[in-house]
């Protein structure tokens, strides 16, 4: 289980992230959201070990990651998938290579085992023909694809995701969140996913976290965000004019 | 302060190298292939370089030689001791800094930018020690070798233009080649080439790792590779020379 304990975090003078608390729901979809700044990309750096927090701990199984050594991080890493806004995958290689690296670098089995493994990663995620091809020859949505099935092929306990619907067409979106839901569920995994797409929170969210300017605003779930008092909140589900006429609809419906 | 800040970074980063690998077959695989890309991709430049080298210090020495008291062969002994001295270590290791410096920086500065450097630290990878010790490693096997090849065919091509224009026979060249050879000045030569091959990959790779921003900074950083390997190139070249000679 993953839990984050009073965490702060600056850059120089500027305060990030201020005394953020939040206790992830294991083997959930656990989303945190917020307009773009709130400090929800830091925060999940400092979830990762990408950089370190001013304050505060973050706790992977009560263990404290934040003032772990070295070699306990990496052992804490090897349960960590991670897929990036912008996939990250290595440009130099194929994608199968992609997928096969983190396989070769810790799971020494037989090349045939690795390939096998590969294939029933890649086959998941719906990219059963496209071992050969580089990055650089596959579209933004194969590419998650792809930085999923490398977040998964070591069989992690925990996913992060960090805007996994940025720069994708709504179809594609919702095949992506549907893969991140349904990873999570057949393998058992806590999910963390940032994003400020309010249709990804209400297709997969378990636990709904909202950030604003560096402060935890809301916690709850998908359920009671459409109906929270929040006004901030309320601004960010509600954003667009159209949202606003159906929030205020559904409202005049629940009051006669 | 800054070049405090940068040269302490700098030495931290290279201390990350020789951290014990995760997966020795893949750090060997990533040297064979850094080898390779560093080494055998540099063939060509190296060739015609050192070839024009030798060339035309042969007919540069040739001109300056005025005196009919002094022998011919003596220019064979001025441009094979400058071809072993210096034409073939400095003038090389400046060209691969150019080409081998801008190559590696912004190889691991895109790799900053586009994330690539991160994905490797969450699965665990130590990032500087499979990123840039086999560079380092590569650059130090292979570049000497090409040092060694540029002396060689610095030599050769002087003989070939100096026996082509009529300016000295081969055998004249050869003779004072041989008459003035230290074997000194080869352990000195590859004392330079190591040194230089060094400061150009780890130089460059620094400049690399910290990249910040986007593809104008990598190419900056690209560029700072360029300009500091040489500068460092220039200056260990004289302190070499003041401790050595």
């Amino acid at each position: 289980m993953i839990e984050i304990k009073n965490i702060s975090k600056s850059f120089g003078d500027r305060p990030v992230l201020n005394d953020i608390s939040i206790k992830m729901l294991p083997g959930k979809v656990n989303m945190i959201i917020g307009a773009s700044g709130s400090g929800k990309s830091v925060l999940m750096k400092l979830m990762v070990g990408l950089q370190q927090p001013d304050a505060g701990e973050i706790l992977y199984d009560g263990a404290d990651f934040v003032r772990m050594e070295r070699g306990e991080k990496s052992e804490i890493r090897k349960q960590i998938g991670m897929l990036f806004q912008n996939s990250a995958l290595f440009d130099s290689m194929t994608v199968e290579e992609n997928v096969l690296f983190p396989l070769k670098m810790f799971n020494p089995k037989s090349p045939a085992e690795n390939l096998d493994r590969v294939n029933f990663c890649l086959e998941h995620v719906g990219l059963s023909n496209t071992n050969h091809l580089y990055p650089a020859e596959i579209s933004g949505g194969m590419k998650k694809r792809v930085g999923i099935a490398r977040a998964i092929v070591l069989n992690p306990k925990y996913l992060f995701c960090d805007e996994p619907n940025s720069g994708l067409d709504p179809l594609t979106s919702i095949l992506i969140d549907e893969l991140i839901k349904e990873i999570t569920i057949e393998f058992k995994i806590t999910t963390i996913v940032n994003s400020h797409d309010m249709n990804s929170v209400m297709e997969i969210g378990d636990q709904i976290v909202y950030i604003y300017k560096g402060n935890k605003e809301w916690e709850g779930d998908k359920a009671n965000i459409l109906t929270t008092d929040n006004e901030r909140l309320n601004q960010f589900v509600f954003a667009t004019t159209f949202l606003q006429q159906f929030r205020d609809k559904s409202r005049s419906i629940k009051n006669s | 302060m800054r070049f405090f800040f940068h040269f302490g970074r700098y030495l931290l980063l290279l201390r990350q190298l020789f951290k014990k690998p995760e997966n020795q077959r893949m750090y060997w695989d990533e040297l064979f292939r850094q080898m390779v890309s560093i080494g055998i991709n540099s063939l060509g430049i190296v060739v015609i370089i050192s070839v024009f080298m030798g060339a035309v210090t042969t007919v540069q020495t040739a001109y300056q030689l005025v005196s009919g008291l002094v022998s011919k062969s003596i220019i064979g002994a001025i441009v094979s001791d400058s071809s072993i001295l210096e034409l073939g270590p400095t003038i090389t290791s400046l060209v691969l800094a150019g080409k081998i410096g801008s190559s590696i920086a912004s190889e691991i500065g895109t790799m900053r930018v586009t994330e690539q450097i991160d994905a490797l630290e969450i699965m665990g990878v130590n990032a500087p020690g499979y990123l840039i010790s086999p560079k380092i490693l590569a650059a130090v096997i292979t570049i000497p070798m090409l040092i060694i090849l540029a002396i060689s065919l610095s030599i050769g091509g002087g003989i070939f233009v100096g026996d082509l224009t009529g300016i000295l026979s081969s055998q004249q060249f050869i003779e004072g080649a041989r008459s003035s050879f230290l074997p000194f000045n080869v352990a000195f030569s590859l004392t330079k080439a190591f040194t230089f091959a060094f400061i150009i990959s780890s130089v460059s790779a620094y400049q690399g790792y910290y990249t910040q921003g986007g593809s104008l900074e990598v190419g900056q950083a690209s560029t700072r590779a360029v300009v500091f390997s040489c500068i460092l190139i220039l200056l260990s070249d004289y302190l070499l020379a003041q401790l050595l000679l």
